[in-house]
């Protein structure tokens, strides 16, 4: 099993999921995140004063999968997230061990 | 007694007490999120503290018989109102409306003046102290220049047995562009001297508007108020109010055309905040002016005080005072352009009938507005600066810079406003069934602050 966590600009989230579905994804999780990259901040005026915010707004999604659904997985969401500016965010995948539906107890991909 | 004349002055004192919660939101939405809720409450305070010294002795001390020179009524004439309580008599000063219904509308002006002042101390001032300041500084400064200028009495022989400004020297000051917003200008001058800047003031981005919507919806209400304010004080539904109301609608909409161009020319973005605060100093700027100058000047005037108060903004990061919020830069400012302004533009045909340079009137008009101007902001500035000082020395204005840091809403008023996420984890005890709950949750009681 995998797991895919994804940094993306939270406008791209709707086609993120668009894509996940379409490969029959049936969950996500998704959280709202704070960071920046090599774009950094951006500026906001207020009063003719400038303040310069570091952080951008940005989502954070993770979805669990089995191992061989995973490399097209990471794909997808590369494709759907990408606006080919700086800022698009990034994806990675780890190794899980273990995994278990709460409601009934179900362990392993059957969990997923 | 006039029933007309009597609802509007009524209509106008309600729409005149909605303008403070309307600059809560403007105020609080300019502040950061942890100290919206202090911002706020500086203004419900006001309208508590002010609205109970009003009744016992403040309407006496602006509007009772002079003590003499014009300086203050007899604050002891009116005490706890008495003698104006019979509905069915009007006043000399008002003709046409019971003297009780003039006790209202003139009430909320001293709230909200009192509340304008707390825009240049945000997220530093402790609670307590703030009340305290706004009891002293109402009744030693805002009491007795609301009788300079807004006690217009005189006798049988055309004698003045009013204020000194207005009904002595002849300053045209309609609605309050000297007593109330130059007067509260300078007494935030005045506090934001004392308490100091905020940590990482001219820094630290934190410190930017956390909620422009609020801002927006505030300066709304404010508008919608101030047509009590400016029209409400011709004192009756009549040709007058018209006329006051059409410059409050005229000035504010070519001050946030004012503004907003300095923006695009300066930053190259219009801002909301500057449309609203545009608004706010034209609306600030025809206060004093509306009965006194016509439609088209009032849209001159509106231009001006959008564009010069959009600029003086930026001079507290030059000057290095930490006016939170500009209320020097909106209301002083904006209330001395509005009230010199009369000297220049006033027409001798309006219903304040002045007769201002532009109209053949010389430079005479002019020299009083100047007088009363800066009478009213020297008196405040330095009366409210020796309040402050005072405070400062006895009870602290100041709250701690950990308190500061954490947040003033948590650590003075032990609340937070907005609930991000949804997300609580803890454990809630009504006070009066667990009086050791201080004790049990130390976060709490670290937090807390005597203020």
């Amino acid at each position: 099993m995998k797991l895919i966590t994804a940094i993306i600009r939270p406008e791209q989230l709707d086609d993120v999921r668009g894509g996940l579905e379409g490969y029959g994804v049936q969950g996500l999780t998704v959280s709202s995140a704070h960071g920046y990259g090599r774009q950094r901040g951006h500026t906001e005026i207020y009063r003719g004063a400038e303040y310069t915010v570091d952080l951008h707004a940005k989502v954070r999604i993770e979805v669990l999968t089995s191992d061989e659904r995973a490399w097209d997985l990471m794909d997808i969401i590369v494709a759907t997230s990408n606006t080919g500016n700086a800022g698009d965010g990034k994806v990675w995948m780890v190794e899980v061990y273990e995994a278990v539906r709460v409601r009934t107890g179900e362990r392993g991909v059957a969990a997923i | 007694m006039n029933t007309g004349d009597t609802a509007w002055v009524l209509v106008s004192a309600a729409l005149v007490l909605l303008m403070t919660p309307g600059l809560a939101f403007f105020y609080g939405g300019m502040t950061r999120a942890k100290g919206v809720l202090n911002m706020m409450m500086m203004s419900f305070g006001a309208i508590a503290v002010v609205g109970v010294l009003w009744v016992l002795f403040g309407y006496s001390a602006a509007f009772g018989k002079d003590v003499g020179g014009g300086l203050l009524g007899n604050p002891l004439a009116k005490l706890g109102l008495q003698g104006v309580l019979d509905t069915g008599k009007t006043m000399p000063l008002v003709g046409t409306i019971p003297e009780i219904a003039f006790v209202g509308f003139q009430a909320v002006f001293a709230i909200i003046t009192v509340a304008l002042i707390s825009g240049a101390i945000a997220d530093r001032a402790k609670f307590g102290a703030w009340m305290v300041f706004a009891a002293i500084w109402v009744t030693v400064v805002y009491f007795p220049v609301a009788h300079w200028v807004f006690d217009l009495n005189k006798d049988a022989n055309g004698n003045n047995t009013g204020g000194w400004l207005g009904q002595g020297l002849g300053v045209i000051d309609f609605a309050g562009g000297t007593a109330v917003h130059i007067n509260a200008g300078a007494a935030a001058l005045a506090l934001c001297l004392i308490l100091g800047k905020r940590k990482g003031f001219g820094k630290d981005p934190s410190h930017r508007p956390h909620n422009m919507p609020f801002v927006m919806l505030g300066a709304g209400l404010l508008w919608f108020g101030w047509f009590g304010f400016n029209a409400g004080s011709a004192l009756g539904a009549n040709g007058v109010a018209g006329y006051a109301w059409i410059n409050t609608l005229a000035a504010p909409c070519a001050a946030t055309l004012g503004w907003l161009l300095v923006e695009r020319l300066r930053d190259g973005h219009a801002t909301s905040l500057g449309a609203a605060s545009g608004a706010v100093a034209g609306l600030v700027a025809i206060t004093p002016a509306c009965s006194a100058i016509t439609p088209m000047w009032a849209m001159a005037l509106g231009l001006l005080a959008g564009v010069v108060c959009a600029m003086a903004v930026g001079l507290k990061f030059r000057l290095g005072f930490d006016d939170s919020l500009d209320v020097v830069g909106v209301h002083l400012v904006g209330g001395i352009i509005g009230t010199l302004f009369i000297g220049l533009a006033a027409d001798p045909n309006s219903p304040a009938a002045g007769q201002g340079l532009f109209y053949g009137g010389g430079l005479e008009l002019l020299g009083k507005q100047a007088v009363g101007a800066f009478a009213v902001m020297l008196y405040s500035f330095i009366v409210a600066y020796v309040i402050g000082w005072i405070i400062n020395k006895t009870m602290g204005f100041r709250i701690s810079s950990a308190h500061e840091s954490a947040g003033i809403d948590i650590s003075v008023h032990a609340e937070s406003a907005y609930d991000f996420g949804g997300r609580v984890s803890g454990s809630f005890h009504p006070l009066e069934e667990n009086p050791a709950w201080q004790h049990e949750t130390p976060a709490r009681t670290e937090s807390k602050v005597d203020a």
